[in-house]
């Protein structure tokens, strides 16, 4: 794999006491679509977050196009990540959370285009014409006007979608992005995703959704105890998993099956 | 009762009691303006998470709040120059008073404004990339600017109000003004009620104006 965007080694986070990542390797080439699976507290929320630096890694290392993120400091393994570095990391790497996290005070289209405007210095009125084109593609031409309190929780993940979209980041991580929607919001959101796929992007996503990522997913990790527990294809971890722990996980989602 | 109000005194002095109102509208809107940069100055100073940035701001804030209004007019007119040897004007003692102690107050109220906005917010705004500076300015403090809005504006009455303690350093505003009309009068009862509906008179009027500027801010909600 010497074609990786993204690597990561030997990748610890602990909060106080407490070590949630134990020794992550990690790479993801283009057009990968990975789906990582597992229990909650099993830390993978907190692996993604580790990868825009939403979380700043105890120990190892993050690289993008094989350069390495951050300088080392003191003699321990931990590194001294400067704040230019890290917002250059996330304009290439686009997250898309589980709340959404839309800026109230904007509407739809300044939301989209803020990024593009604040961040990238592009002029506003090509900044509008980039933003109007992503909420197009993700259904909401009619809403450009419309201030996010007025969105369903679906919509509000679509234009959250487009906002992380509009920065053309070469990686996407999406976080749980139906978890907080009602069962019948959770379709819409999921098609957009499926569209990207089909598009080719490189996406991770962290998702209970074990349906979807197995039609998704070009890989699955399953992680469990702060480890890759299992890692192979959708068919190889979810339909015939050759670890006990993985089984055992699955189990719980087809208990009450029907 | 059989007092006869007579406000023929005070009528006629109306310029004298002018004076002090253009003077305690000068003297506040001065304080207000210098007690926002002290307030968002010992604000992000004291959200920092270095010690020896943080603490020095909570000292300040804490000393300020924990101790009478008066006692700071009376340091910065008649200690000060003890220390530094210079005597500062009326006026100057006055404002450095006030902007420090609404500096402290202010502090509080946009570090609480600050500290409200969503954990999700942050991270909506550090996930396009943009720097910490972008962040405030573009998503943390817009949203923040509206909480504040009306604990800032009562700290502002509060000032207003307190400005009359510029009195006891001889500065002319209206109270110090009003002291001066009655000593010509002897009409106690006239002269204070006089400038007692003159400070509701600028209270209301300064509420009515507040009240049309947050209408704008919270639009979007």
């Amino acid at each position: 794999m010497t074609d990786a965007i993204l690597r990561v080694t030997g990748l610890h986070k602990s909060f106080g006491d407490h070590h949630v990542l134990k020794g992550i390797d990690f790479s993801v080439a283009a057009a990968e679509r990975v789906a990582i699976i597992g229990g909650s507290g099993s830390g993978k929320s907190t692996f993604l977050r580790c990868l825009n630096f939403m979380e700043l890694p105890s120990l190892g290392t993050v690289a993008l196009d094989g350069r390495e993120i951050g300088r080392p400091a003191g003699g321990d393994g931990a590194r001294y990540y400067p704040e230019a570095e890290l917002c250059a990391v996330r304009e290439r790497v686009g997250m898309v959370f589980q709340q959404f996290n839309l800026f109230p005070h904007m509407t739809v289209l300044d939301n989209v285009m803020e990024g593009l405007v604040t961040v990238k210095g592009m002029k506003r009125a090509a900044a509008r014409e980039r933003a109007a084109a992503e909420l197009e593609k993700v259904g909401l031409g009619a809403k450009f006007d419309a201030y996010p309190g007025r969105l369903s929780g679906g919509q509000q993940q679509r234009v959250a979608i487009a906002r992380a979209l509009a920065m053309e980041p070469e990686i996407l991580l999406f976080d749980e992005p139906t978890s907080s929607l009602d069962p019948e919001l959770v379709g819409e959101v999921l098609r957009v995703i499926r569209q990207l796929a089909d598009e080719g992007r490189t996406m991770l996503l962290v998702t209970h959704e074990l349906g979807f990522a197995y039609h998704f997913a070009t890989k699955v990790i399953f992680l469990a105890d702060g480890v890759f527990h299992e890692v192979g294809t959708p068919d190889e971890v979810l339909k015939q998993p050759r670890q006990e722990r993985t089984r055992a996980f699955l189990a719980r989602y087809t208990e009450f099956g029907f | 009762m059989s007092y006869q109000w007579d406000f023929s005194g005070v009528w006629s002095r109306w310029d004298i009691l002018l004076v002090g109102l253009v003077n305690t509208v000068k003297i506040a809107a001065i304080s207000i303006v210098l007690g926002v940069i002290v307030g968002l100055a010992l604000a992000f100073l004291k959200l920092s998470t270095k010690r020896h940035l943080s603490l020095p701001a909570t000292a300040f804030i804490e000393f300020y709040r924990n101790t009478p209004p008066i006692i700071h007019f009376f340091w910065f007119y008649y200690a000060l120059p003890v220390v530094v040897d210079i005597s500062l004007d009326p006026f100057v003692a006055a404002v450095l008073a006030l902007s420090t102690q609404s500096g402290a107050f202010y502090a509080e109220v946009f570090r609480g404004g600050i500290v409200s906005i969503e954990q999700g917010q942050w991270e909506g705004a550090r996930a396009l990339g943009m720097s910490h500076v972008q962040m405030m300015r573009r998503i943390i403090l817009p949203q923040a600017l509206t909480r504040m809005f009306a604990p800032f504006v009562e700290r502002s009455f509060e000032l207003i109000k307190t400005t009359a303690l510029a009195s006891t350093l001889a500065y002319a505003d209206i109270l110090y003004q009003a002291m001066l009309v009655n000593s010509e009068t002897f009409r106690p009862l006239e002269v204070y009620t006089t400038i007692a509906l003159m400070y509701v008179t600028l209270l209301v009027t300064a509420s009515a104006l507040s009240r049309v500027a947050e209408a704008r801010l919270t639009a979007y909600r």
